[in-house]
């Protein structure tokens, strides 16, 4: 067993835990706080994918800015209190569990049977996640959708000025 | 690059102007009017731009592969257009009876037909994505533009929680299908899928494309994810959707037609004739659905909600036959079933004049013939048409898709088919029959529609010509392929 | 077993738990934010995918994408969280289950 190997089983146990802690929570913030968690141990996931950029846009993006904006909204509209859950669950939520499980299970199955004996990064992956590396390709290769992308930010922003403000 | 950026014209063109309709909206106080004459003239210029890049001689693609040029695309993007552009004339009467005019509206219809263009032109996953996110983002906003209705905002709510939901679903497709194929662009994905050695993890492969089949059958409401169009469809303020039935629609299935043609392997292999009799089951399922709970609505918003339902069901018979023809009807059917649809909605918005009560009910219509004549008729062409009965476009529309059907070797699609047209006789036939031969008690004050009946005409002549020579569309159709 | 380095079928395992748990998340609550929050639990997991596999075959198209996602996401965060926003000054509740003059 290497470092990485640790490393990752560690992180993969605390990433589902946090993860059904979100889900679970039946206080909002203590749910927002989990993800929070979650977010970091994925940064840490990508870290032993030698994926150093997306590692940190990750916990930039994710934990600082969209976390912040959900935090700021349960304290906005005071929601902050437990929250009964959904008495007798319907057929929807489920099959869609049971859905969601055969999902998971196909997948998984699918990953050892089709996917195995992948088991080493190869050599250049340490140059393929850097700054440099994604920066090259999504200036050049991937420039078109990076445009358009604004795009949606403008509609975005757009949008919440529309919704949200009292009067327009 | 220049040549990328002409062969490209409608989408910087488009996405160019939409900034320039927002900033014009935030410079100018009080120009509601000024911007909706520039939306509709932006929308215009894309459309001349639209039916310049479909004459290219050759088909290209631009900016490294990441979109298609002209052909199939500009077509799609001419429809778009031609909604937004009956969209836009209808919506300022709409928005004026109901006091809610901003500039704002007008950019957001022009913004989400950028992204109608993203998706009909896209040759990579990564454009898909985007161009299917600022139509929905777009789409989310505008269904809640009314946000101090109680209707408008729950049909927002769900719409978004659910769209983000199934945006989920979409790009874990879209992950598999790139883990699998190793490229996100398409011709790269098609020669992993029908190059000799296949896919890299073939299982991987199916699965990822499963669950981009339930993201797009989401956005164009295929049963069994079609549960949200007719709360959507009927809590939105109707000009929204009139908008987001029709073009929203037909930006799904212009993403459907490439994808599974990149993705479904030669058609002699059991794989491509098990997922076709995916796509008839589904789409059997999605007509008798939506055919059948249309019958019992009292509402006409949830009732043609319903009844978009089971035209999605019948476009999907294109893509189970996988054909040339096919793919052509669908192109034909929903050139049609946009004046059609569109026409439909315009007409309720325009009775409503800002009220989210008058004209809801079916039973309001009773007698409408007496009171409004002309737009009495004017339904009754469009649900004419809708319901498929020649000379009207829907006749050779579905005659087009059901031909596809038989020569595939679905004969008991089309049965079907013909089966849920004739439980949709019930309710299209019974609003004619309430409009024409019902008295209704109700005095009822003018009710003008302004811009909206520029639409109306419209509509109904390309209903009509459309039913009269639907060669000419047909031809164009078969050409993009 | 004698592990040197994880295996690329252990991140797709663990990305499709991921996504599952975020899925039942959105299926079982009726908070509307907390729903959101399980959405992009998700998009999470769908990221770790992209990135195994990007990193595994060594093609930086699959963390592109993932900068698009996040991107997306944010977009998506302004105009839901608006849309909840709203819908709170009209009904003053953020749970679904309330939201309910039309049949759900």
């Amino acid at each position: 067993m290497s470092v990485t190997v640790l490393l990752f089983g560690i992180l993969a146990v605390v990433a589902v835990a946090s993860g059904i802690s979100t889900v679970m929570s039946r206080n909002p913030v203590a749910s927002a706080m989990s993800l929070v968690l979650h977010f970091f141990t994925l940064a840490g996931i990508y870290l032993t994918l030698q994926a150093q950029f997306i590692a940190a846009v990750q916990v930039l993006v994710y934990a600082g800015a969209i976390m912040v904006l959900v935090v700021f909204m349960i304290m906005l509209l005071n929601v902050g209190r437990e929250e009964q859950m959904r008495e007798n669950p319907g057929y929807r939520t489920i099959i869609g569990t049971a859905l969601g499980v055969m999902l998971a299970f196909q997948v998984g199955k699918t990953a050892f049977t089709d996917v195995a004996g992948r088991h080493v990064l190869p050599p250049g992956s340490a140059v393929t996640g850097t700054t440099e590396a994604l920066g090259e390709t999504l200036f050049k290769m991937y420039l078109f959708p990076f445009e358009a992308v604004s795009l949606l930010l403008l509609v975005a922003v757009v949008g919440a000025v529309i919704l949200a403000k009292r009067k327009i | 690059m220049l040549q990328d950026f002409l062969n490209s014209a409608p989408i910087p063109l488009l996405s160019a102007l939409a900034t320039l309709v927002m900033l014009l909206d935030a410079m100018k106080r009080d120009g509601a009017r000024i911007v909706f004459g520039f939306s509709v003239f932006s929308l215009t210029a894309a459309m001349a731009a639209a039916i310049y890049t479909m004459f290219l001689p050759d088909k290209t693609t631009a900016f490294n592969n990441m979109i298609t040029c002209g052909g199939y695309g500009a077509y799609f993007d001419i429809v778009f257009c031609l909604g937004g552009v009956l969209t836009l004339l209808a919506a300022r009467p709409f928005l004026l009876a109901s006091n809610t005019e901003h500039g704002e509206f007008y950019s957001l219809i022009l913004f989400s037909i950028c992204g109608m263009f993203l998706i009909a032109h896209s040759n990579n996953l990564l454009t898909l994505f985007i161009g299917i996110e600022v139509m929905s983002v777009s789409f989310y906003i505008l269904s809640g533009y009314l946000r101090t209705s109680r209707f408008s905002i729950e049909a927002s709510l769900k719409y978004f929680l659910l769209g983000a939901f199934i945006t989920g679903f979409l790009v874990y497709g879209m992950a598999l299908i790139y883990g699998s194929a190793g490229a996100l662009g398409y011709n790269e994905i098609y020669q992993a899928v029908q190059g000799e050695t296949g896919a890299r993890f073939p299982m991987i492969l199916l699965l990822g494309m499963g669950l981009l089949i339930i993201g797009l059958s989401f956005k164009s409401a295929i049963f069994p994810f079609h549960q949200w169009a007719p709360d959507v469809y009927q809590g939105a303020p109707t000009i929204v959707t009139a908008f987001m039935s029709t073009a929203g629609k037909a930006a799904a299935f212009s993403a459907f037609i490439p994808i599974l043609a990149v993705l479904t392997p030669e058609s002699s292999s059991p794989v491509a004739a098990k997922i076709g009799m995916l796509l008839a089951v589904l789409s059997a399922a999605t007509m008798l659905v939506g055919n059948i709970s249309a019958v019992v609505q009292k509402n006409i918003k949830r009732m043609l909600a319903y009844s978009s339902v089971a035209h999605a069901g019948y476009m999907m018979m294109g893509l189970a036959a996988g054909s040339v023809r096919g793919a052509s009807g669908i192109v034909f059917y929903v050139t049609a079933y946009m004046f059609m649809q569109i026409g439909a909605f315009i007409l309720i918005s325009a009775l409503e004049r800002g009220s989210e009560e008058r004209y809801q009910n079916l039973e309001d219509y009773a007698g409408l013939a007496k009171k409004h004549p002309v737009m009495a008729a004017l339904m009754s062409v469009f649900m004419l048409s809708l319901t498929g009965i020649p000379p009207f476009a829907g006749f050779f529309g579905k005659y087009y898709l059901f031909t596809a059907a038989i020569e595939s070797g679905y004969t008991w699609l089309t049965i079907i088919a013909v089966i849920s047209s004739v439980i949709s006789v019930y309710f299209y036939i019974g609003l004619i029959v309430a409009m024409y031969f019902r008295e209704s008690d109700v005095q009822e004050q003018d009710s003008r529609p302004g811009l909206a009946g520029i639409s109306l005409v419209i509509s109904a002549a390309g209903v009509i010509i459309l039913g009269v020579i639907p060669q000419f569309i047909d031809k164009i159709a078969k050409s993009l392929f | 077993m004698n592990l040197q380095s994880v295996p690329l079928e252990y991140y797709l395992t663990l990305s499709a738990i991921l996504f599952v748990i975020g899925a039942v998340g959105v299926l079982t609550r009726r908070n509307a934010i907390i729903i959101f929050m399980s959405i992009e639990l998700m998009l999470n997991a769908v990221n770790l995918t992209l990135v195994a596999f990007s990193q595994f075959f060594g093609d930086p198209g699959g963390q592109i994408f993932v900068f698009f996602v996040m991107a997306v996401a944010a977009a998506e965060a302004a105009v839901g969280l608006a849309i909840v926003l709203a819908l709170f000054r009209n009904k003053q509740t953020v749970y679904v289950d309330e939201v309910n003059i039309m049949k759900w």
